[in-house]
């Protein structure tokens, strides 16, 4: 069977992984590839954790990704990296957001955040990139709400994919106003990757 | 041109492409983006019906007035619309009608998982089903064709994992559909006994007709490979069994299954050493095909519950391990969905715990009220079912001289759907229980579609706002009682009132779901870190703005705060204080 490239996006409801999503679909489909992209929409909006993914090749059947079998996968959010940890395949990259939402029951002291979350990342994943992305964002671009593209930039360093298609998916999907802002954020991640 | 769509966007691209002039649903995941995307068509009426058995009905007279209709919900809809349906499978059409149902296998938003596609040999209508986008688009045009051919409503039964996966979708252009001539026609639409012991007749031979249609249907298709292994699988399944065999095996993609195309079937079984079924939850094709005598696995290994992927297949066909688990040994959090900040609906649980009264729960976010620290819902059941339990468990107090006072609690599209006849029962049959209706002026679970009580359509149109508080009294309640939600002693006061009042009593807390725009700016709260005493009061109203610390502090993330200021009416030392904003809107 033909080759297919597996990716998670994973994070926090309310997050708003979706316009990296988008924007990510956006990309393979310009390019030319066969994509599927499966998500869990409804309570996961109420600030759950949140799964995404993406399949793209020559030609793609399930929407679904195996566990052990990720290429890449983009972690919004410090924890959610850990917990879809068993998606990734043993020379997979993971790109973690280095941000922490604390969820419910920890915040009822029910449990204990993993605060060594990236410790547990450095020992366990080989290619690992960590971004503060709300960092970048800020010094970049002066809008911290472009921390999506920042993110997306750096997931985007890892792919074989020519960056003018970024730029121009990026441009499309995002509000005329703050275009500037998040191609800045684009190559911030991209350089900071 | 290409686009990359989901199979609901899919459905609602074919209605648009195959001329259907009007569309109707009640939201419900994972249906709900059917009609969202249909709304933006002009060229199509769009409504949101009050519940699922009044938007087939709706769709049904639209057929009959000669449209082609379609009609979508998701699978717990499609029983609250099954009385309508069972006719209408007797009616026929005049447009074609569409009855889109979307089910979800492993119920990640739902109160139960229910296979539909038992529906279409028992109501006795034709069934299609998509394996991607490409085909949820396209079948929509077969539907629409079958239906109007075969004189029938047709069942398009998507999954979650139709519904909600993207693939790519070759659209075209609108091809207009005139609407047809309406003729009076009572021996077909008057359903009296004497004209439905015909149309029985009728449908019996329509659905021989349909199976001898199905064998040469396009949609029904051999793919020839290793003969070694047969796979009849259908729906998402099919993309399962692809990824995993591949070219090991040959397949038999079933689309229209219900009725099965037998010579179809047994030449696929004939052609094959060793034949399988694939397909999740019930066991729908597996019986027919072994009740035609033909010898075929299927559920001996896979399973009846929950979503099928194809690890499930890799591990019980090939014994496959599971992959590695890196983390097993960490003990992580989980992060289950939660209220909102500021939702409205958290200070009425927050007062119904703390009442410790029995709560009967209902459809929508208020079921997450279920969950620590609030615990205050007792049970989930479906839509309505909060009034008339509510009813019945307080009859048993008042039958037997024991105090089962208790609340129903529902929102106010719940309420709109299915919470009248309860109210117009508890009214009726002397009962006094009490209905707190949790009116955050939208149904805000699905994605904060419009209701009858919002005083705007689908298309945005603005319409008559039917007020709650008329609809009760017009019932024929007396005690009726509104307040706002964020207020903790007026709210408390008033379920107070009503458990002691001696009659049906109806509360509604009344206050805007915060995350619709254009909310009035209520400003922020905060600790005042010299006032507070650390003894987390606050935190057991479970807001998620609320950030305890390693050391015992608490903060208040001032990004995630909607200013409800529920925690400062519960702080006993009043450290929490109001920043900003204008008067409480």
């Amino acid at each position: 069977m033909a080759k297919v490239t597996n990716v998670l996006l994973v994070g926090v409801g309310g997050q708003g992984t979706i316009l990296a999503t988008r924007v990510l679909a956006g990309v393979l489909v310009e390019e030319g590839y066969d994509v599927k992209m499966s998500e869990v929409h409804g309570m996961s909006q109420r600030g759950g954790s949140v799964l995404t993914f993406v399949r793209y090749g020559d030609k793609v059947y399930s929407p679904l990704v195996e566990r052990g079998t990720a290429d890449l996968i983009l972690a919004f959010e410090k924890l959610e990296a850990v917990r879809y940890l068993p998606y990734l395949k043993p020379e997979g990259t993971l790109v973690v957001n280095d941000l922490a939402i604390l969820p419910a029951p920890v915040l009822l002291g029910k449990a204990e955040y993993p605060y060594n979350a990236l410790d547990i990342l450095k020992e366990k994943v080989k290619d690992l990139v960590v971004m503060d992305a709300a960092k970048l964002a800020e010094e970049k671009t002066g809008n911290v709400r472009t921390q999506n593209i920042v993110l997306l930039g750096a997931l985007a360093r890892r792919m074989d994919i020519p960056p003018g298609t970024w730029e121009k998916v990026v441009s499309e999907n995002v509000p005329p106003k703050t275009v500037e802002a998040n191609l800045k954020a684009f190559w911030a991640g991209w350089e900071g990757a | 041109m290409k686009k990359l769509l989901s199979g609901d966007e899919a459905i609602a691209r074919g209605a648009y492409e195959y001329g259907c002039a009007f569309a109707a649903a009640y939201p419900g995941t994972p249906s709900t983006e059917i009609l969202e995307n249909i709304i933006p068509y002009k060229e199509i009426y769009a409504e949101w019906s009050s519940n699922e058995k009044v938007a087939l009905e709706v769709a049904l007279g639209a057929s009959l007035a000669g449209a082609r209709a379609l009609v979508a919900m998701k699978h717990v809809g499609l029983n609250v619309a099954a009385d309508p349906l069972f006719t209408a499978a007797y009616t026929g059409v005049n447009g074609g009608l569409i009855l889109v149902t979307a089910d979800e296998p492993s119920l990640h938003s739902s109160q139960n998982e229910q296979d539909n596609r038992n529906v279409a040999p028992f109501a006795k209508i034709p069934m299609l089903e998509p394996s991607d986008s490409q085909e949820a688009k396209d079948l929509v045009g077969e539907a629409f064709r079958i239906s109007e051919e075969f004189d029938t409503p047709v069942l398009l039964r998507i999954t979650t994992r139709i519904a909600h996966a993207k693939g790519l979708v070759e659209c075209r252009e609108r091809r207009e559909v005139p609407v047809k001539e309406y003729k009076k026609d009572a021996a077909k639409y008057c359903m009296v006994p004497a004209n439905a012991m015909r149309r029985r007749v009728f449908v019996e031979e329509r659905t021989r007709r349909l199976a001898e249609f199905g064998e040469t249907f396009p949609y029904n298709r051999i793919e020839w490979g290793d003969r070694s292994v047969g796979i009849i699988t259908s729906g998402i399944s099919y993309q399962y069994a692809k990824e995993v065999f591949g070219e090991g095996a040959s397949y038999l993609k079933l689309t229209l299954t219900w009725p099965l195309p037998q010579k179809l079937i047994r030449e696929f079984a004939a052609g094959v050493e060793k034949l399988y079924v694939i397909e999740e939850l019930d066991p729908f094709l597996e019986t027919q095909i072994k009740a035609m005598g033909i010898p075929v696995v299927g559920k001996e290994i896979v399973p009846t519950m929950y979503e099928l992927s194809p690890e499930i297949l890799r591990q019980k066909f090939f014994g496959a391990e599971p992959a590695p688990n890196p983390v097993a040994d960490l003990n992580l959090p989980p992060r289950p969905p939660v209220l909102c900040a500021g939702c409205p609906h958290r200070p009425v649980f927050y007062i119904l715990k703390k009442l410790r009264v029995p709560v009967m729960g209902d459809i929508g976010c208020y079921g997450l009220g279920l969950q620590p620290p609030l615990e205050a819902v007792d049970t989930t059941i479906c839509m309505g079912a909060s009034v008339g339990m509510a009813h019945g468990f307080q009859k048993v107090g008042a039958w037997n001289g024991l105090d089962r006072r208790t609340v129903g609690v529902i929102g106010d599209s719940t309420f709109f759907h299915g919470g009248m006849p309860g109210v117009a029962d508890m009214v009726f049959n002397k009962g006094a229980g009490v209905v707190v209706v949790l009116d955050n002026r939208t149904t805000a679970m699905t994605g904060h579609q419009p209701h009858p009580g919002s005083g705007i359509t689908a298309k945005g149109e603005p319409t008559v706002e039917i007020k709650i508080e008329d609809v009760v009294r017009a019932l024929g309640v007396k005690d009726v009682q509104i307040v706002d939600s964020y207020d903790l002693k007026a709210v408390e006061a008033a379920v107070r009132h009503a458990l002691d009042y001696d009659g049906p009593s109806v509360v509604i807390c009344r206050r805007a779901c915060a995350l619709l725009k254009g909310l009035p700016d209520l400003g922020k709260a905060v600790v005042n870190q010299e006032k507070c005493t650390r003894c987390h009061a606050c935190l057991r109203t479970g807001c998620p703005a609320l950030v305890s610390h390693q050391d015992g502090s608490v903060a208040i993330d001032q990004n995630a705060c909607n200013g409800c200021f529920v925690c400062g009416q519960v702080c006993p030392v009043g450290a929490i204080e109001k920043v900003g904003g204008g008067e409480r809107g």
